[in-house]
């Protein structure tokens, strides 16, 4: 087991360091010329190149790059050209809201996804089986933009039940600062005005998001319980007279879920991209919204500051499912 | 399955039965499948809606008309009107052209680079496998939607560098399938036979590789389809992709958007568009794989 966390560990470092490659050619050597971008056209060649020194552009590329991957590992992404401040600054600003949104989406996509798989395997080839097929290849073909405008048109133009922008209305105060999840925070500050206003905001992204993860994961549990339920082991526990219930539970999910866990780490990619589309839609003030704004006013540091921090903390999460796989299966244990 | 028991030895003059190709066996399998059916019914509709777009509208797609803006759908205007006065129903039945074809192109040229260089890897492997499958696993690192988005804000927003990110983001899988099939064809005898008459590498992935792993690279093609229609109408409505007046439907969207709680038209059709096309192949997929897999055959 040692060797394997090793190995994978090392190629960490390999794919990050990749990672970090990429995203320099992409900030220094491709879009054109970033200090022209920020001089404008009708600037004196003086000023340009001034600018050029600043920035270090007159340096070989090597060098840049050492600079580059000085600054990454001391944490600095650059300064953002939009907002003038330092990239990771921001990000660390905008990340609460985002993870709240992906944080629940994520359970109640699990949950959801897992009680839907089971069922739809149970009642293979039944009318639940096809509903619940239907739906599940619905979520994975939804554009998130245009399903989130749609519910907005629904819930809140026509019906108006739900708010359809940002974390709280104008009037209600966020809560002091803990954990910057709005809804753990004001339960902490006894402030159930913020935390039911909280909920209210979060219920249209929330489930319009996990709504497309759901799909993944529903997929995914109902191969696998259809696989582990051929086993010659639940036959003979059936035989034995073991109750349904009991052994689709026991016996049956328990080793389903071990190649679900796999595809749910992967699938977190997919969850992190619907994030951004959703809070752009949903105005919602997350890191999301915040690379989405910055596309528009070409704000590359922002950008690929965005980037590969996401590509970092993806790396991470699927090597904690690896880990995770390996404490729950023995055999690779072994 | 039940057939009758013959010796041949017995009855020699018996004509043995055809035994049906692969192909009947397929389309026999296709047809008892309901769903999938519906699927390539919605998938043949939108491919005469690309093709007979001009028989289908009498409207150009990018006629300006502004004593027409934001009219409600109508006899004339089947899905209304744009800020413009742009006849929206002729914008979608030529934006179908446009994310066919970018979803289409992008997974043919995915397909094709993923093949090749997957079977280099499998085939040659040592240094040059590594190289290839290391660059594959940065590439995976990151999230799909968010690599694509980042290297066309890098490549400036255009229809060209939307497609190139796209593909780019949608080749690892491709070489991880290639290599792994390759894996399995290069052990046997005809390569091995090839090798042995002293061919060149090149002539063997291209004449005895690749040909037998390209089946299975195919259905993953088609898996995919759906997945890179609904990236390019991201990027689109990102601002990312196809840059108007252009119609595509993620840029309509995305223009539509402002209006959207006044004229809820604007954005719906478009979206509804973009849905039943990626439904469609997503189900063609998804029967495809039930087809093939030998396990779903109970």
């Amino acid at each position: 087991m040692w060797a394997v966390i090793r190995n994978r560990l090392l190629m960490l470092i390999v794919v990050i360091f990749g990672v970090s490659c990429i995203t320099f050619l992409m900030s220094n050597v491709i879009p054109g010329d970033p200090a022209r971008m920020i001089v404008g056209v009708k600037a004196t060649e003086e000023t340009y190149q001034r600018v050029r020194e600043q920035m270090g552009l007159n340096d070989p590329l090597y060098e840049q790059y050492l600079n580059y991957m000085q600054g990454l590992l001391t944490g600095d992404l650059g300064t953002s050209l939009r907002t003038q401040q330092p990239v990771i600054e921001d990000l660390i600003t905008y990340f609460p809201a985002t993870l709240e949104l992906v944080l629940y989406a994520f359970l109640i996509a699990i949950i959801l996804g897992v009680f839907i798989g089971v069922l739809t395997a149970v009642k293979n080839n039944s009318m639940w089986d096809h509903i619940g097929r239907i739906f599940s290849i619905s979520g994975v073909s939804l554009p998130v933009f245009w399903s989130g405008l749609m519910a907005i048109i629904l819930f809140y133009g026509v019906l108006g039940w739900l708010p359809a922008s940002e974390r709280l209305d104008l009037f209600i105060d966020a809560p002091p600062t803990i954990t910057g999840l709005y809804t753990i925070d004001s339960l902490l500050a006894g402030d159930m005005e913020a935390f039911s206003n909280s909920v209210l905001h979060l219920i249209m992204p929330v489930s319009i998001l996990a709504f497309v993860h759901l799909s993944a994961i529903t997929r995914q549990i109902r191969a696998s319980m259809l696989d582990v339920l051929q086993q010659d082991y639940i036959k003979t526990a059936r035989a034995n007279g073991i109750s349904s219930s009991f052994l689709i539970i026991r016996y049956a999910l328990r080793n389903a879920l071990m190649p679900a866990v796999t595809v749910v780490g992967l699938s977190i990619g997919s969850l992190l991209g619907g994030a951004v589309v959703t809070e752009t839609i949903f105005n919602w003030p997350g890191m999301g919204k915040y690379v989405v704004d910055s596309i528009g006013s070409l704000d590359f540091p922002a950008i690929m500051g965005f980037t590969i921090l996401i590509a970092i903390g993806y790396v991470l999460i699927n090597l904690l499912v690896d880990l995770l796989y390996m404490v729950l299966d023995p055999q690779i244990r072994e | 399955m039940q057939t009758p028991q013959t010796s041949p030895a017995s009855h020699p003059a018996v004509v043995p039965e055809r035994v049906p190709g692969t192909v009947q066996i397929f389309w026999s399998r296709f047809r008892k499948n309901p769903l999938t059916m519906v699927g390539g019914v919605i998938f043949i509709l939108f491919v005469l809606i690309a093709l007979l777009a001009p028989v289908l509208t009498g409207n150009d797609p990018n006629q300006v008309r502004m004593d027409l803006a934001l009219q409600k759908p109508s006899a004339e205007h089947w899905f209304g009107t744009d800020e413009v006065g742009r006849d929206l129903f002729a914008r979608v039945i030529y934006g179908t052209r446009l994310s066919l074809g970018m979803g289409i192109s992008i997974i043919i040229v995915a397909g094709l680079v993923g093949t090749i260089l997957g079977a280099v890897a499998g085939y040659l492997g040592g240094k040059i496998g590594q190289i290839i499958m290391r660059i594959m696993d940065v590439i995976l690192a990151f999230p799909t939607l968010i690599l694509a988005m980042a290297l066309s804000a890098a490549m400036g927003p255009s229809l060209m560098n939307a497609i190139l990110a796209i593909v780019i983001v949608k080749i690892p899988a491709f070489v991880r399938l290639a290599r792994s099939e390759t894996l399995v064809v290069k052990e046997k005898l005809f390569v091995k036979a090839a090798q042995t008459f002293g061919l060149s590498d090149t002539w063997i992935i291209v004449r005895h590789i690749i040909p037998n792993v390209i089946t299975p690279v195919i259905i993953q093609m088609t898996l995919d389809l759906g997945d890179a229609i609904l990236m390019v109408a991201t990027l689109g409505f990102l601002g990312l992709g196809v840059q108007p007046p252009t119609p595509e439907w993620g840029a309509i969207i995305s223009t539509g958007w402002r209006y959207f709680l006044d004229q809820w038209w604007y954005p719906t059709f478009p979206g509804i568009a973009i849905f039943l096309v990626t439904i469609s192949f997503n189900i063609i997929g998804d029967g495809l794989r039930d087809m093939l897999d030998p396990r779903s055959a109970r």
